[in-house]
Formats: structure tokens, C-alpha cells, sequence
């Protein structure tokens, strides 16, 4: 897999406020990648300088090994975007407006093509109506019709399923899903980290305009693979006693229940902390055990980010 | 070049204009015919000729280049600040298009759509006046040049514009009332010697005067002069847009 986007040294300034800093990451061909963030943490910013809305301050990124500036034609007939907000001029109607999109990209109109389109996001039928008619998940539907109508090799995916109900995210999803599967490349940046959890095959985090981690995501949740065991008590424990002094084990919910995080399979801790309830006469009612997810993974290393 | 980017802008914005063609067409006839009614015939009938032209016919060229100028800049102006305050410009500014190639489709768009106005007028004057147009292909190179020049304008308008009232201020505040002291419905040698010297320093003037020459074969100053006025005009308005574009100037962040 060879990279179709090669961003380098990317920076980029407002004022005296750096939105992104020195920021190199690669993208493979065919693949999804997820981009994941706190807000302002530089995700728009870094979409927007690869698809030519903003112009970086210094680096340079370069698409299909074109560069984006001195072979904007070249890079950005490649690229469909789906911003964060619904921008759409409400009159018109939904067939033309994508009929638009394909026009500025050069393409001759292809009725077959854009009603397919128009199908595989369930619009079909809302093609003659005005965009003011349409619902808000139609609206968000609509806008990743529009990046679809000129064909692109890469697809950039903002925020796609903010806002968006629970059904038509997951429709969302398989429809994204079937993309990479057609070979389109799409970089998504997302703050529901189950969507990348679901969806990416590499995860970056970026964190005020720096970018703190590329990798695998399968490497990732392996390397950061940890279990959480919430101990939930029938009486309140006031503080932890010294038996059960560890830094991964805590009081939660006033006392309430005993959280414990253990590492890589390892379970002597919990072994300890059920030998000392029993010892001590003190009932539980429930013990549950829940894997680390992408977005405790996420949370963790914000926050050694900004220590 | 991307043609076809350009063609779509183009048609994008016409069909906008089809979508409310009573109101864009209606509006200035039913105004044009108000015009003649008041100036034409009411007032018009106590005022002796001027040049040797009925008074009637004299401010045919006045109006339509008052809509030609207004009419310009307004759609101009929207068609690129609507999609700038919508957020849908970013389709344009991600796509393969150049500078060249969206202004060209904005702004053919915007002239066209002020040519027909323009036109719609001139015949609409025709039910109240009769024309003997002298140099009718001069009257099409004015008409031509200014609703070019005058779409430029209003493209500035529009981008410069962060909201809707800076939208219409310049084209309220400034162009409507140097149209109207232009001599759109005078002759300058009716004002007194000062104001005259003063309307010298109204840039509309210079074009109403040469658009009158291409009626009437006589004008206040040398067609030449009226020629070179809206060149000039037009050359400042493609640098500032070229301008706009190389730096991004409120489209690129």
C-alpha cells in the first residue's frame, strides 16, 4: 500500500495563535484513517489545508505526488469533501445542486451516475424536492452525495455523523464501509470514538495543532490493552485501607464502588482485592469488567499530551 | 482551463435568476414606466429639448444605465456574497477552478443577467418614446462594457462584504447617488457653472455621456474620453480581483 497523501512539515498560523505545528503524517492508499481530536484541536485546520481552503504557513503537502498548490487541478479532482457544517443554497433542488458538484470538477452531467448515487443514500426520491425541504440527516445525506458526484479517489469526512440519529449513522458507516471497498481513500475526523473504533484501519490523534500519535488501530488497542473492573459494594467504603494501596486501584462514586485497572491479563490485584472484601466481611453485589476502549486509549494520551 | 466549472457557475446563477424572473424583470419595467409617465409626460412636456431631443427620449440612455450600474453590482455582489454566507462557497475554493475561471462565471452571469434588464428597459421605452439610435454598435460596446465593469465592481462588493448591510452600502450610499448626479436625467449645461465643474469629477458621468453619444450622435464630452473612462475602470477592477484571489483576501482562510 503506497501513500496517496504526504503531508510535510505542515504548519499553519493565525496571528500569533498556531493552528497546526510542523505536522507530517502520511496516508495509504485505499485506506480509512481516522482523525481524532479535542475541538480546536487542528483537525479542520489540517483538512482544509490538503483540500486548498486554507493556505498553509509553511510545509507542504502533496497528493498523488502532486503538490496542492502549484497542481491544484491535478490534487483537488481527487478530493471530496464533506464539511462539518450543512453549507447548501436551500433553493435548489437536490438532483441539480449535485449535478452542480459534478460540474465544477470538470465532469460532464451523468444522469445514471448521480441517481445511483442519489440511491445508495436513500435521496432518490427527494431528487425534484428544494434542500430547504429536507430533513437534517437528508442534509448531511445530501452533502456526502455532493462530495460523491465527481467520482473521487479520496473522500474527506468531517464530523459526518454529528447530529446524525442512531440509524443513520450506522447507515452511514456501511456506507463508508462499501467505499473503501470500492478503493476510495477516506480520512474522517470524528469525535465518537466508536465510529473510528468501528470504521478506521490507522488512527491519529492530534492535540493543539500537533499531531501526539499515528498508528495502527489494531496496534494501538493492543498496546494500550487494559480491563477495568468496577467492584460495585453494598456499603460505602470511607477510604481504602493499606492492603489495597495501588495506583490502579481507586474509590469511585463516593466510596461506592472499587475500580481497578489491570494491564495486559494481569489479575493477582483483583485476586487480592476479592480475598480482602471477603476477609473483611464486606458484600458486594456486582462485578463487572469492561475493556479499555479507543476512547479511554484517546483520553490517556490527551492528557499525557498536556502534562 | 476548466470550462466546464465555468459553464456550471454560469448556469448556476441564471437559473437563480429564472427562479425570480417576475421580480427581476417586472420590478424595473413597471419603475421604467414610472419614469415616463412622471418625467416623460408630466415633467417632461415643460421642458423645452435639450440637444435637439425631447426630453422623453433624452433620459432613455440615463435609465438604462442606472439599471445597467445597479443591477450589475447587486447580482454580482449576491452571487458571490450568498454563497460565502451560506459556508457553500467551499465547493468553488475545493475545486480544480481558477480565479479566472470563477470570476468569469460569476460575473458573465451577473452582466448577463443586468443586459437583459437593460434591454428590457430600452424596449419598454419604446412604448413611450420613439428611438433613432445613431451608433447602435457603440450602444452595445457600452452596454457591454459596463455591465462588465460594473459586475467586476459588485464581485468586489460582495467578497469585501461580511454582512448583509455592508452589502448594500456602497451600492445605496455611493453608486445610486453618482448615477443619479451623473446626468441620467440632465444635461450637465442646465446646472450652474460650479456643479458643473463638480459632475467632471463623477466617473458615471463619463459613461452616461458616451452611452447618450451612441443615441444621439452628441454628447457633453468626446465619446473617446467615455471609451477610455470605463476601460480604465474596468482594468482597476480585474487588478483588485486578481488582487483578491493571489492573496485570498476574506476567501481563504
Amino acid at each position: 500500500m503506497n501513500n496517496l497523501i504526504s503531508v510535510s512539515n505542515l504548519s499553519k498560523s493565525f496571528g500569533s495563535e498556531d493552528a497546526l505545528s510542523n505536522v507530517s503524517l502520511d496516508i495509504k492508499r485505499g485506506e480509512i484513517f481516522a482523525l481524532l481530536g479535542p475541538n480546536g484541536a487542528g483537525k479542520t485546520t489540517l483538512i482544509s489545508c490538503i483540500c486548498g481552503l486554507t493556505t498553509q504557513t509553511a510545509g507542504n503537502i502533496r497528493i498523488n505526488n502532486y503538490d496542492t498548490i502549484s497542481n491544484f487541478r491535478e490534487t483537488r479532482k481527487l478530493i471530496g469533501l464533506v464539511p462539518q457544517e450543512l453549507p447548501f443554497d436551500s433553493f435548489e433542488s437536490v438532483y441539480n445542486t449535485c449535478q452542480f458538484s459534478r460540474g465544477l470538477f470538470g465532469m460532464t452531467p451523468n444522469d445514471v451516475y448521480i441517481k445511483e448515487v442519489l440511491k445508495s443514500l436513500s435521496l432518490l426520491e427527494k431528487k425534484d424536492l428544494q434542500i430547504f425541504g429536507l430533513s437534517g440527516g437528508m442534509k448531511r445525506r445530501l452533502l456526502i452525495a455532493k462530495a460523491l458526484s465527481h467520482e473521487p479517489k479520496i473522500l474527506f469526512l468531517d464530523e459526518p455523523t454529528a447530529g446524525v440519529d442512531v440509524a443513520l449513522r450506522k447507515d452511514l458507516w456501511e456506507l463508508i464501509s462499501n467505499l473503501k471497498k470500492k478503493g476510495v481513500t477516506i480520512i474522517l475526523t470524528t469525535h465518537y470514538i466508536e465510529e473510528a473504533e468501528q470504521l478506521a484501519d490507522r488512527v491519529g490523534i492530534i492535540n493543539s495543532g500537533k499531531l501526539v500519535l499515528v498508528k495502527d488501530k489494531a496496534d494501538l488497542m493492543q498496546e494500550f490493552n487494559k480491563k477495568s473492573t468496577i467492584i460495585t459494594l453494598r456499603k460505602k467504603m470511607q477510604r481504602l485501607s493499606k492492603e489495597l494501596k495501588d495506583s490502579n486501584i481507586s474509590l469511585i462514586e463516593s466510596g461506592n464502588k472499587i475500580k481497578y485497572i489491570s494491564a495486559n491479563g494481569e489479575s493477582n490485584n483483583l485476586q487480592s482485592i476479592l480475598n480482602y472484601l471477603s476477609k473483611k466481611k464486606i458484600n458486594y453485589s456486582e462485578i463487572n469488567t469492561v475493556n479499555n476502549s479507543l476512547e479511554d486509549i484517546f483520553l490517556e494520551l490527551i492528557e499525557k499530551n498536556e502534562h | 482551463m476548466n470550462i466546464r466549472a465555468t459553464l456550471t457557475i454560469y448556469k448556476f446563477e441564471m437559473s437563480r435568476f429564472r427562479r425570480t424572473i417576475f421580480q427581476s424583470l417586472v420590478a424595473p419595467i413597471i419603475t421604467t414606466s414610472l419614469y415616463f409617465v412622471v418625467f416623460g409626460a408630466a415633467i417632461g412636456s415643460k421642458i423645452e429639448s435639450i440637444n435637439g431631443v425631447s426630453y422623453g427620449s433624452f433620459i432613455v440612455p440615463g435609465l438604462i444605465m442606472l439599471y445597467l450600474m445597479t443591477e450589475s453590482i447587486n447580482n454580482a455582489a449576491f452571487g458571490i456574497y450568498f454563497p460565502k454566507f451560506t459556508g457553500s462557497i467551499f465547493e468553488v475554493l475545493s475545486a480544480p477552478v481558477s480565479a479566472l475561471e470563477a470570476t468569469v462565471g460569476y460575473v458573465g452571469a451577473a452582466a448577463s443577467k443586468s443586459t437583459i434588464i437593460g434591454l428590457m428597459i430600452f424596449f419598454t421605452s419604446n412604448f413611450f418614446v420613439t428611438h433613432n439610435i445613431k451608433y447602435p454598435l457603440i450602444m452595445a460596446i457600452f452596454i457591454a462594457l459596463t455591465s462588465i465593469s460594473f459586475s467586476l465592481f459588485g464581485f468586489i462588493i460582495g467578497i469585501w462584504a461580511q454582512n448583509w448591510e455592508r452589502l448594500s452600502i456602497i451600492p445605496t450610499l455611493l453608486v445610486t447617488p453618482l448615477v443619479f448626479l451623473g446626468g441620467s436625467f440632465y444635461s450637465i449645461d442646465m446646472l450652474p457653472q460650479f456643479w458643473q465643474q463638480v459632475s467632471l469629477f463623477n466617473p458615471v458621468f463619463y459613461l452616461i455621456s458616451g452611452f447618450r453619444w451612441s443615441f444621439f450622435g452628441n454628447s457633453e464630452i468626446p465619446i473617446e474620453i467615455s471609451l477610455l473612462a470605463i476601460t480604465v475602470f474596468m482594468t482597476l477592477c480585474l487588478l483588485i480581483i486578481g488582487l483578491i484571489f493571489k492573496t485570498g483576501y476574506r476567501l481563504r482562510t
